[in-house]
Parts: structure tokens; C-alpha cells; sequence
């Protein structure tokens, strides 16, 4: 168990040097910072002082190891665009694509749970062919879509819901929230339905196709054989049995979720990331690209070290242990 | 081991109280192309302590047979006709909910596969203990000694130390006698065993055997078992019902049915039987195979469905279906005996 989690973890690190790298070398493929920096009409010398000055005369691998060093303190250096550090950018931003993710991915992982099961246990009923039905539309309309959508039904035409921006946020120390104020949940409401529905809608697939095959397994029989209770069956036996997929999917999916807040965050201008990140794009901000590249692979990274480590919790075949099967 | 006498009496039998009776039990299967009738006016019953062995090929309608006593039939498989008794009571027209109470407390289960018969999540003593509650009222450390109880009963060792095991840590053998703790936890009266010998290896297979056949001398407990292995059925059984195509095509006390079979298919299927020594050199008699495959639900031939296949087979046979008759101790569906 041990060893194994200290493997994943190298192999995390792996991963996140990698990606480092490859934020890393954004910085030589956009141009060269000191003509951004100084611009046209510089002189030789103080060109040099700037390379000097940001390290850029240093052999290539040296260089890394420094924003390696400084990104593990946190620090992405300043944005172009906004002369601040890209962390406090990065900070002040955080917490509104965070929220926005957990509570899409929530939505997604209760809705698509519960909904996949209902399908799965009552197949043949009007409620579970309408929900199937539906599911088809989320998996296959694009989220910019069902984005518009929403606000063209539910902002413009029903005028119930705000159609952009993050409403009031209370300060928590320095995370700001708009769960606690009444427009804030408001305008949270149509971003996270529409990041959430792709996820939920293939969570519910999986789940149901999942059900479906375990109820059809010897021990989904002999447990009914036994005489134990639907409840008992359904929930028990055979839904426990269908998590180490949906585990799997919902892992990954919740790192999507974050990665593709960029389109939902830009649809519904909620100032997240993704939003920054977007904006970055188009001033070839570096820096702060860099950043969001490392840190969304953090995310992936962590969210699926957490799903192995689920795994471990689920599935008892897992365990490797030495006392196997005496006699 | 109570072994009823067969009397030429007709059917169902003369105990006086069967633990369960079966009459002309047909199950059907509806489809888009028409009706598939997979278990066709089967009768039998069961005495308390007694084994029944229910033998034929794959697709006679052993398994369906067991399924529709226990009410787990898939739809749209379903009881089309007849009546299930069990303890003198109708059990085929229960509601699920009173059917569910029947199942593991008065009737138990064994399945063929025991490697898949466990939920691989649970811990035996978890899945133990949850069925002992599901059906007793005892509080979990009652169900826990209970659950240890068992599983000493059925032979395995250090019970205190394995209840926390998961399935996976069992050998094939030793998953059988829990799946068989399992089925016993409310001490059934009747238990239907599945093919409960077939995925084991052979010297685990007689130990399942003679852990049964104690359980109905021990208990009293009326064992339905359900194989194609004559070989168990020869060392197990007390009464042998023949299946074929969905009907009885014989049906007897063991040793008349191993020895003395009266219906043409029955002798073929003991004719399979290979025996080591038998007859110690004197004639090496070749296995006899039966000829052809039993036909399929859609494409039931007229007359008795084992004619096209029979070498004894003669003009009425195609015509008429022989309904099961005493002939000798046995009832058997066959016009030879006319």
C-alpha cells in the first residue's frame, strides 16, 4: 500500500515536471520577452541588462530549474499584461472557478448517479426512456451551446436568472465566495448546469450501463435467492459494485470540468481562470498562461492520485494481502 | 435418505407430506415470433430429508425449473401453468414481497459458480450476518456467532479468523461451503442446489457432495439438486427425475434409474456413464453416445420430442405425446410400455 502510494507520487512528479516543461518552453516559442518588454527601439546595452536581469543568459536547463524552483514557491513571476503577480492573479481568481467546478461536478455526480440507477432499475418506465432521451442532448450539444441556450431561456426570455457575472462574493479570509449571498447563487445557478450537463449525462450512461451488467451477475442473484430486500440488492450490492468505474470516470471528468470551465467561464463572463486564461490568450500573457497550464495539471494530477487512492477504499481485491486463500 | 418408496401408484407421490410439490409446472417464454414453452407440465414432489436429482442435457429445463420454484424467473420468462406447494401452501401466486420472505429463510439456493456467487465486496461474515438478519430477528453479534456456527457446520476451518475474509481469499471449494452456509443461515426445508458441483475440481466436488447429503440426514432439509453429472446424481440422490426437451422423460427411485432405466433416453444417458473397472476386463463396453441434439424451443418436433433421436422409435411416436406413466417404480413418458 505504501510503496504503491509513494510510486504514484513519483509518478506524479513526473508528470508535473513534464508539464513544466512544457510551460516552460512557452516562453521561448512566443517571442523573445525582452523585445516585448523593452520594445523596437531599445539599446544593445540595456537589452543585455534585462536579459541579465531575468536570467536569460543562463544555459537553458538552469534557466528550468529556476522557474521550477520559483513555481514551487508559487511564484509565475508578473503578467505582462497587468505588470502584478501572476499568483495574486491566479489567487483572486481561484476561488470562483473552484467553486463553479464543484458544484457543476456535484450536480453532475448526484444527478448522474441517481438518475443512472433509476434508469438502470425501472428500464422499461415513460420517466426513464424521457431521461435517456435527454441524456442524448447533453452528450451531444456542444457546452457553448447549451450555454446560450440557457441564457437565452432562462435570462432574456424568463428574465428569472442573471445571464453574466458572479453576483455579490463575500470575502473569506482571501477566498471570495458568492455561495453565501442570494445573487450569487443565482448566478451561479446556469453556469454550473451548463458545465455539469455534459458530465452528468455521461455519468448517468455509465452508471446505467454499469447497474445493468451487475445485475445481471451471479451474486446479484443469489443475493436476491438469499431473500434479501430490492433495497438491499440495488443499493448494496449492486450499485457499490458499479463505483470503481464511475470512480474512474467521474475522476477525470472533474479535472475536465476544470479545464473546460475556459468555454463556460467566457459564455457566462464569470471572472474564473479560465476567463484570465482565455484573456491571456490573446495578449500572449505567458506568464500567466504558464501558470494555468501547471496548475490545471496539478489539479488533474492530485484528483487522480485521490481516485486511486478510492479505489483502495471500494475495492477490497485490491488490498493485496498475504494471507490468501488458505485451503 | 428417506427415500420414498415408489409405488406404481400415479403422480404426484404418496408422502404424506412433501415439503414441495410441483404439478405440470409450465414456464414460458414469450416472444416477438411466438411463444417459447421451456418447461412443459413437469410434476414432482419432495419429502423432508430426501435428495432429488434432476439430470438432463443443457436446455432440458432443469435450472428454469429450479428458478420458477424460487420466483426469480427473468421476464419475460413466466409460470404459464401449474402449481408450486411448498409446505402445502401455493408459493407460485405469492406476491414478490412474501415470496422474498420465503426465499433464504424456507427455501435456500446454491448456484452452479461459486466463484461468482459472492459479492466480491463484502466480507463473508458481512454478507452472512446480513442474511441472517434479513430473516431472524437477532442483533449482529447473535448473527455473528450464528454466522460462525455455519460456517464450522459446513467445514470450514478457524471460522472466527475467516468470517472477516473476503471471497477472494477462499479456494473454490471453500467458497462453495459458504455459498452453502449462506443458503442455510435460516435453516431452510428445502434447498435447490445448481449445479452446485460443476466448477469444482473433483476431490472438492465429493466433499460438497457428502456435505449435502449430511445436511438432508442431519436436518431434514429436502435437497433438490439440479446437474448433469450422473455421477453425482448416482452417489447423491435418493430419486432421479430425467428431464428432456422440458419434459420428465423419466422419473424414479436412483437405483432403478441407473440399473433398470425404462425410458429409451434414460438408457442412453447411463450409457454415457464411463466406469473404470467395470466388469474387470471382461468386455470393454464402448460409451454409448445418443445420437443428434435435443431439439430447440422453436423447433419442437411432433409426437414425444426424443423420437427423431430414438432407435426405438416407431410410427406412434411421431404422432402422439406419451404423458408420464408407472412403469415399474418409475414413471416414464414413453410408448414402448403401452
Amino acid at each position: 500500500m505504501l510503496a504503491f502510494v509513494l510510486r504514484r507520487i513519483a509518478q506524479a512528479v513526473l508528470v508535473m515536471l513534464a508539464v513544466g516543461l512544457i510551460a516552460f518552453s512557452l516562453f521561448r516559442f512566443v517571442g523573445d520577452p525582452v523585445l516585448f518588454m523593452l520594445g523596437q527601439d531599445a539599446t544593445p546595452e540595456d537589452r543585455a541588462r534585462i536579459t541579465r536581469l531575468l536570467g536569460l543568459d543562463q544555459p537553458f536547463y538552469v534557466q528550468y530549474a529556476q522557474f521550477v524552483g520559483r513555481a514551487l514557491q508559487g511564484n509565475f513571476g508578473l503578467s505582462l499584461r497587468q505588470a502584478q503577480p501572476v499568483s495574486k492573479l491566479i489567487a483572486e481568481r481561484l476561488p470562483a472557478t473552484l467553486e463553479l467546478s464543484l458544484v457543476a461536478a456535484l450536480l453532475a455526480l448526484v444527478g448522474g448517479v441517481s438518475m443512472g440507477v433509476y434508469t438502470a432499475l425501472r428500464r422499461n418506465s415513460w420517466l426513464a426512456q424521457m431521461m435517456l432521451a435527454v441524456s442524448l442532448v447533453g452528450v451531444s450539444l456542444p457546452t457553448f451551446l447549451i450555454g446560450i441556450l440557457l441564457i437565452l431561456v432562462f435570462a432574456v426570455l424568463l428574465g428569472w436568472l442573471p445571464s453574466f457575472g458572479r453576483g455579490d462574493t463575500v470575502a473569506l479570509g482571501w477566498w471570495s465566495t458568492g455561495l453565501l449571498t442570494a445573487s450569487g447563487l443565482k448566478s451561479l445557478i446556469l453556469p454550473a448546469i451548463t458545465l455539469g450537463l455534459f458530465q452528468m449525462t455521461l455519468i448517468q450512461r455509465l452508471v446505467r450501463s454499469e447497474m445493468l451488467e451487475v445485475l445481471r451477475t451471479d451474486y446479484i442473484k443469489f443475493a436476491r435467492a438469499r431473500g434479501l430486500t430490492d433495497r438491499a440488492v440495488h443499493f448494496g450490492h449492486a450499485l457499490r459494485n458499479t463505483l470503481v468505474p464511475v470512480i474512474t470516470i467521474t475522476g477525470l471528468q472533474l479535472g475536465a470540468i476544470i479545464a473546460f470551465a475556459i468555454i463556460t467561464e467566457t459564455v457566462f463572463q464569470w471572472p474564473g481562470m479560465g476567463l484570465l486564461f482565455i484573456q491571456a490568450v490573446g495578449f500572449a500573457d505567458v506568464p500567466v498562461m504558464a501558470a494555468y497550464l501547471c496548475l490545471i495539471a496539478l489539479f488533474f494530477v492530485v484528483i487522480n492520485l485521490m481516485v486511486d487512492l478510492l479505489y483502495y477504499a471500494v475495492d477490497p481485491r485490491l488490498r493485496i494481502d498475504r494471507s490468501i486463500a488458505a485451503g | 435418505m428417506s427415500a420414498v418408496p415408489e409405488k406404481g401408484a400415479p403422480a404426484p407421490h404418496q408422502n404424506p407430506s412433501p415439503v414441495l410439490e410441483v404439478r405440470n409446472l409450465r414456464v414460458e417464454f414469450p416472444s416477438r415470433r411466438g411463444t417459447l414453452v421451456a418447461v412443459d407440465g413437469i410434476s414432482f414432489a419432495i419429502a423432508p430429508g430426501e435428495v432429488l436429482g434432476v439430470v438432463g442435457e443443457s436446455g432440458a429445463g432443469k435450472s428454469l425449473t429450479g428458478t420458477a420454484i424460487i420466483g426469480l424467473l427473468e421476464p419475460p420468462g413466466r409460470i404459464a401453468g401449474g402449481e408450486i406447494l411448498f409446505e402445502g401452501e401455493r408459493i407460485d401466486l405469492l406476491r414478490e414481497e412474501r415470496m422474498r420472505r420465503i426465499r433464504g429463510r424456507r427455501i435456500g439456493a446454491i448456484f452452479q459458480d461459486p466463484l461468482t456467487s459472492l459479492n466480491p465486496l463484502y466480507t463473508v461474515g458481512a454478507q452472512l450476518v446480513e442474511t441472517i438478519r434479513t430473516h431472524l430477528p437477532v442483533g449482529i453479534a447473535d448473527a455473528r456467532a450464528r454466522a460462525i456456527a455455519l460456517l464450522r457446520e459446513v467445514g470450514i476451518p478457524a471460522p472466527e479468523a475467516r468470517i472477516d475474509h473476503y471471497p477472494h481469499q477462499f479456494s473454490g471449494g471453500m467458497r462453495q461451503r459458504v455459498v452453502i452456509a449462506l443458503a442455510l443461515c435460516a435453516e431452510p426445508r428445502l434447498v435447490i442446489a445448481d449445479e452446485p458441483t460443476t466448477a469444482l475440481d473433483v476431490s472438492i466436488q465429493a466433499q460438497i457432495i457428502q456435505l449435502l447429503k449430511k445436511l438432508a440426514r442431519e436436518r431434514g432439509t429436502a435437497i433438490m439438486l439440479i446437474t448433469h453429472d450422473m455421477g453425482v446424481i448416482a452417489e447423491t440422490a435418493d430419486r432421479v427425475a430425467v428431464l428432456y426437451a422440458g419434459r420428465i422423460a423419466e422419473i424414479g427411485p436412483v437405483r432403478e434409474i441407473v440399473g433398470n432405466a425404462r425410458h429409451p433416453y434414460t438408457v442412453g444417458l447411463m450409457g454415457a456413464i464411463p466406469k473404470i473397472g467395470a466388469g474387470a476386463g471382461k468386455r470393454r463396453a464402448r460409451l454409448v453416445q445418443i445420437e443428434g441434439s435435443m431439439p430447440r424451443l422453436n423447433a419442437m418436433p411432433a409426437g414425444c420430442a426424443f423420437h427423431p433421436r430414438c432407435a426405438k422409435c416407431f410410427a406412434r411416436c411421431t404422432r402422439e405425446r406419451p404423458e408420464a406413466r408407472p412403469i415399474g417404480p418409475n414413471l416414464a413418458a414413453c410408448w414402448l410400455y403401452e
